[in-house]
């Protein structure tokens, strides 16, 4: 086994799409990028669902498409099992013969097929709901039988297409674990297509950032975090950017001032401020830190072992705590806080 | 869902409205011969009527599920040029007066017609005057309904879902048995209804292309036609039967297919 190399080239009236890829067996790749950057694309060529105009796809050694060279694989002969954005189970059948359709494709018999297809079912939790139509299961059940649908024909590539983003908060969190579970299990090379970062840096070993049809980084989440490559990316990380003039060591952002420690900047810059870079407390802060002010908590988001909190005016910022400091200090959305941020935190680039 | 209340003067229409169809009905009811009924019935002409009815409907049906349910596939999802000619090339016996689809069946297919006479020639075979002739004319003004059902149904569907048969090693075939057809299955059903509905009460076409002859081309609609002249007693007796059939039928059917939706 070999992984995937796939070079993608398509134009699609005005949208040019140029995307290299390459997942080695075992490893899980996240394309994390925004609306209309060309996620469904990707998924549309690599399936063979639409045909490459230009690059090449070659998976385990087996060429699937190569316009240059005529070559061109039907999806139906492909053996890429993917779960599909909405899922796209079959309504008229039952969630057993769902997981069974692939199988039947490949010639096995309906018995076999069907005690297969309950296997899987069963190593997914829901094997008592084999009888089932798609209508009467939930988000999360429904999502177990996307995934069993796509694993038991044993695919060569593992896709994954938003997979979480049709659930709500509590499912996510087991769904996205389970994922997890099944993505390390997985011999060969599997992507997850996702416009979540939270999702992306969880589940991937590795981070393709897309953007207008191309690629723009790609690296680890930590990398991603630590060194955003495109603005984008930097907000996906959560990053705190701001736009301002900065004379004397002080950053004006709006009519907002940012003291920084670096003195040698003038004129427009870009503050950036690390999420973790910001500490919070239930009231006036005592000590070093140079900016302090009081803001109002907008949104709690929860991404497994660490806090994000969106606050609010007088300065829009993302800062990121632990589970134990949301508990300590009673934050819940609504919540007034004071915020500190130590000067040297704020980084200043010339624009 | 909240259901909310129409207005006075809708229910009012509405009921002239049910007053309309069910008039005839009533017309028919009175003027019945109950006690001749049993006889009436009974009679060759009736009976051969009644079997050339129901032969000509479920095979004209089962014409137009051959060809109609491909052509609205076709309609609804290939791309080629004059679609949109073809598509109104199949709608037209539905605004046609069925006497001139017949006649141009006359003139097409008839014995000395354009294609019927070299199929004469060949085969031997004679289209009108022939249960044939009444298949296909029954079809031909029965077939728009299924098209159109099928292509509406089609246009409707998600084609994600034939997308994910197919990466599921279904080739175009199977994704047309064991997705696409049954995942339009009660727009498909209730095209056929209506198709062989309309098949079954064909008239115009049918009398001009496949004539009107006893025990071969004679069916329900034109034995009425006949007996009128005749016989009001019978005409009535067979008018009640294409009713009693065609009514139950509907209500059975339909009421089925619509609750399983």
């Amino acid at each position: 086994m070999t992984g995937l190399k796939a070079d993608l080239g398509l134009s699609r009236g005005g949208f040019t799409f140029g995307v290299v890829l390459s997942i080695d067996p075992g490893q899980t790749a996240a394309l994390l990028g925004p609306n209309g950057a060309g996620k469904t694309t990707t998924v549309e060529t690599l399936t063979g669902l639409a045909g490459l105009e230009s690059g090449r796809i070659e998976l385990n050694g087996r060429t699937l498409d190569d316009p240059n060279h005529k070559v061109f694989v039907p999806p139906e002969q492909r053996q890429i099992g993917v779960v599909f954005q909405d899922l796209v189970l079959f309504p008229h059948i039952s969630a057993l013969d769902n997981v069974a359709f692939g199988l039947r494709g490949r010639g096995l018999d309906r018995r076999v097929a069907r005690q297969r297809a309950a296997e899987w079912l069963d190593r997914l939790g829901v094997g008592s709901l084999a009888g089932r139509r798609p209508a009467d299961l939930s988000g999360g059940e429904a999502q177990r039988v996307a995934l069993a649908r796509a694993l038991v024909i044993d695919p060569d590539l593992l896709l994954l297409d938003e997979p979480l983003s049709a659930l709500d908060a509590s499912t996510r969190v087991d769904l996205r674990r389970l994922l997890a579970d099944h993505l390390a299990e997985f011999p060969g090379p599997s992507l997850v297509i996702t416009h979540d970062p939270a999702e992306a840096f969880l589940l991937a070993d590795v981070i393709h950032v897309i953007e207008d049809g191309a690629i723009t980084q790609v690296g680890t989440a930590d990398d991603i975090r630590l060194s955003p490559g495109t603005k984008y990316a930097a907000d996906l990380a959560g990053l705190n950017l701001f736009e301002g003039s900065a004379s004397d060591g002080t950053v004006m952002v709006g009519s907002h001032p940012l003291q920084t420690a670096d003195t040698s900047a003038d004129g427009d810059v870009v503050a950036t401020i690390h999420p973790r870079a910001i500490s919070v407390h239930r009231s006036h802060p005592e000590g070093s830190p140079r900016n302090t002010w009081e803001t109002t908590v907008l949104r709690v988001e929860h991404y497994g072992d660490r806090v994000r909190l969106q606050l609010g005016a007088p300065l829009p910022l993302t800062a990121e705590v632990t589970p134990g400091a949301v508990d300590a200090l009673r934050i819940e959305e609504g919540s007034v806080l004071w915020v500190s941020i130590k000067a040297t935190e704020i980084e200043v680039q010339p624009q | 869902m909240s259901r909310r209340r129409n207005p006075l003067g809708v229910v009012i229409l509405a009921v002239i409205g049910l007053f309309f169809f069910t008039i005839p009905l009533i017309g028919l009811l009175a003027r019945a011969p109950w006690s001749d009924l049993p006889d009436l019935l009974s009679s060759e002409i009736v009976l051969d009527a009644l079997r050339l009815s129901l032969i000509s409907s479920l095979g004209a049906t089962a014409l137009s599920a051959l060809l109609g349910i491909p052509l609205g596939l076709m309609l609804a999802r290939a791309e080629f040029p004059g679609r949109s000619v073809l598509r109104g090339l199949v709608l037209l016996p539905l605004v046609l007066p069925p006497v001139v689809a017949g006649t141009a069946l006359l003139f097409a297919l008839g014995r000395r017609g354009v294609i019927g006479e070299p199929i004469n020639e060949v085969t031997g075979l004679v289209l009108p005057f022939s249960i044939w002739g009444v298949i296909i004319a029954a079809a031909l003004v029965a077939m728009p309904f299924l098209v159109i059902s099928v292509e509406s149904a089609v246009r409707n569907l998600d084609p994600r879902f034939e997308g994910a048969a197919a990466t599921l090693g279904a080739g175009k075939w199977r994704t047309l048995r064991a997705v696409t057809l049954p995942m339009i299955g009660p727009s498909l059903a209730a095209g056929l209804l209506l198709t062989w509905a309309r098949a079954f009460g064909e008239f115009g076409a049918t009398i001009t292309f496949a004539g009107n002859l006893q025990g071969r081309t004679q069916t329900l609609p034109l034995a009425v036609f006949v007996a009128l002249e005749q016989d009001r007693d019978t005409a009535i007796a067979i008018s009640l039967v294409m009713v009693a059939i065609s009514l139950s039928v509907l209500i059975l059917l339909r009421d089925r297919w619509w609750r399983a939706r």
